[in-house]
């Protein structure tokens, strides 16, 4: 592969492998609000 | 209005239910057909561009207009958007949440039922030692209905059946133990047979297993960025729409699955947890199958003539035979890895087609669950039929280019409007951030009210006034030719040849070159002309023309050249354009009849007393 490619290919890659890793583990980490917090999120 | 008051069983169940709505075809065969044509490494600059000025916008809009109308117990768009804004436009725009969810259904559910009977020839061994072209036969046999591969009769129809009730079974058992279980199974599966098939590619040896090239020969030519392309509106816009169609937005079922959210609960994160996870199953996986493995043993030029197909072609028709160069047990194993890979990317993007035409029989005439699977099963095969018998003739491309492209754009533009210009930033803002496990960056405030807008314009526009060739320098105040896949010109049926009426005598031939085959499908009832030539500019153009034995006569016969225009077979013929006219009145139809519905469920809620 020429260099140019390589580092296309790791840069993008990386980004999507680092990010997707890091949003799904905070989706697994972070608790869930109680059903009576933040009443204040109305109806419009 | 009824009472449905189901949740998701789980936030990862959820986020899985999301990522497996956005991941489907798409991803493995035309994300890298579209990086291939559009500059290679390059083209994912402007797809990284739209993704997070247009596609992470457009999921925060999504996710969080659902929740909104969910809080009030509607769950699907027509009311959903009546929530936001009370004028009577807004519940008509939301029709296009129900309407292109079941067009797209009708015809996605047989791309599905299609790696249902691919899986089960690959471990029946069923392309062991066929030759390319004979594969690729295969499929054109398989998509000609009256043909059968395995003995069953209408094969094709059979296993388009079993799917639709797989689909309408799964549908029946509702959010948590139906969708949200099988996406629990269905994304997990397909990623690890994407990183399987992925790991075959890359690491495809030149000289081993009859490859000619190694697989880093294709991520070479797929990664190799052509900068100069960046200049070219072409390739922002083939960007942008890829950024569409992969994150399923603009089809009203985010909105729908979203609704289910608990009101306290997150969106902003889950957002983008499940829009990332599309973006790795993309770029990473579906980046590395199949190109490397289709370089590697055709060499690259054999690779761009078959993406000019599409990769439908590239999946179906080359990657058996490929598969067959790696022995009778692996090839088994991967072509079933391979059309399993597909079946779960399909399945759970189906599952959430199902879903907003089941969740408004339920609220709004209070039907059962089981019913209103049974109705989306009935109405999205009987719509789905044509697709099946008239394949040929068009019916699947145009459902395809109306339901599942044009509808999608101007649903996401009307929906930004709506969010961000009347149902107001101040609000919107709020909605996004409301329960929020992650900071949301501020700038997305203006992105969504100015950039998100403005660029769905830009790409509802050059959809179109696209320009032939895709030659944007042409625009100028005095007109310009038309592509034939802009909107004007698929209305006024551009490029549709000399077969423009509906009922003829004769049937023309439609590009001019050699008949380089004529041969008679298994079952002997249709002949296939393949007519090969070369357009002005060089490239090789293949046209198939298909005649009934029975009522047709073939006037040319192997090796005759043929210009445009000359006959080809006579005997009474009903053309292509007349199904195709009656494709598109059945997407106008369905259109109507789910406005209809709208329009007696809010006299239904009006008579209740529950709208002003």
């Amino acid at each position: 592969m020429n260099t140019g490619a390589i580092i296309m290919m790791i840069t993008v890659e990386s980004i999507a492998i680092a990010l997707t890793g890091y949003f799904f583990y905070k989706v697994l980490v972070t608790k869930p609000h109680n059903e009576d917090e933040m009443d204040d999120n109305t109806e419009s | 209005m009824g009472d449905n008051t189901e949740n998701w069983g789980s936030r990862v169940g959820l986020v899985l239910a999301m990522a497996g709505n956005a991941v489907g075809f798409g991803n493995f065969l035309r994300f890298p057909v579209q990086a291939v044509q559009n500059g290679g490494g390059a083209f994912i600059i402007p797809y990284l561009v739209s993704f997070l000025v247009m596609g992470i916008p457009l999921l925060f809009i999504e996710w969080s207009t659902g929740r909104f109308g969910g809080k009030s117990g509607n769950h699907s768009t027509p009311f959903i958007l009546h929530t936001m804004d009370k004028r009577w436009i807004w519940k008509y725009v939301g029709v296009f949440g129900i309407f292109s969810n079941i067009a797209i259904a009708s015809y996605y559910c047989y791309m599905e039922s299609w790696t249902m009977s691919y899986m089960y020839h690959s471990l029946a061994g069923t392309f062991n030692s066929m030759n390319q072209t004979q594969v690729a036969l295969f499929f054109s046999d398989y998509l000609d209905v009256t043909t059968s591969t395995t003995g069953i009769p209408y094969e094709a129809l059979v296993f388009f059946v079993f799917c639709l009730a797989l689909n309408t079974y799964i549908l029946s058992r509702g959010l948590s133990q139906g969708v949200e279980t099988v996406a629990k199974i269905g994304v997990p599966l397909l990623i690890f047979f994407g990183i399987f098939l992925a790991i075959k590619g890359i690491t495809l040896k030149a000289g081993s297993q009859g490859a000619v090239f190694d697989g880093t020969v294709g991520l070479n030519f797929l990664w190799t960025p052509d900068f100069s392309s960046l200049s070219n509106p072409k390739v922002w816009l083939a960007a942008a729409g890829q950024i569409f169609f992969t994150l399923s937005v603009g089809m009203g079922s985010i909105q729908c699955y979203a609704s289910f959210v608990r009101k306290n609960q997150d969106v902003a994160l889950n957002a983008l947890s499940a829009g990332w996870m599309n973006e790795f199953v993309e770029i990473v996986l579906g980046s590395a199958i199949i190109i490397p493995i289709a370089i590697g043993y055709l060499g690259i030029d054999n690779v761009i003539e078959l993406t000019q197909i599409g990769g439908l072609g590239l999946g179906f028709r080359t990657m058996p035979f490929l598969f067959e160069q790696w022995g009778p047990i692996i090839s088994a194993i991967a072509g079933f890895a391979f059309f399993g890979m597909l079946f779960f990317a399909g399945i759970t993007s189906s599952l959430a087609m199902g879903t907003p035409g089941i969740s408004f029989l339920m609220d709004e005439f209070n039907w059962k669950r089981k019913n209103a699977a049974l109705a989306f099963g009935v109405i999205t095969l009987l719509l789905g039929l044509p697709t099946i018998f008239f394949f040929n003739y068009g019916v699947f491309d145009e459902y395809d280019y109306w339901a599942g492209t044009v509808a999608l754009v101007v649903f996401a533009l009307f929906e930004a409007v709506l969010f961000a210009w009347v149902f107001g930033m101040k609000k919107g803002w709020q909605e996004i951030t409301s329960g929020a496990d992650i900071k949301v960056p501020i700038i997305y405030k203006y992105i969504i009210k100015y950039v998100t807008p403005v660029t769905l314009i830009i790409v509802f526009f050059g959809a179109l006034l696209r320009p032939v060739d895709d030659n944007w320098s042409l625009i100028s105040f005095k007109g310009w030719p038309l592509h034939n896949e802009s909107i004007i010109g698929q209305l006024r049926h551009q490029g549709i040849g000399p077969n423009d009426k509906w009922f003829a005598e004769n049937f023309y031939s439609e590009n001019t070159g050699l008949v380089d085959s004529v041969y008679q499908n298994s079952s002997s009832k249709r002949t296939s002309v393949i007519v090969k030539g070369t357009t002005p500019e060089g490239k090789v153009q293949s046209k198939t023309y298909i005649l009934n034995n029975k009522t047709h006569v073939l006037t040319v016969s192997k090796g005759d050249e043929v210009k445009a225009g000359d006959v080809i077979y006579t005997g009474k013929v009903i053309n292509k354009v007349f199904y195709i006219d009656m494709a598109r009145a059945l997407l106008v139809g369905l259109f109507i009849f789910i406005a209809i519905l709208v329009l007696a469920a809010f006299r239904k809620r009006r008579k209740e007393g529950m709208v002003i």
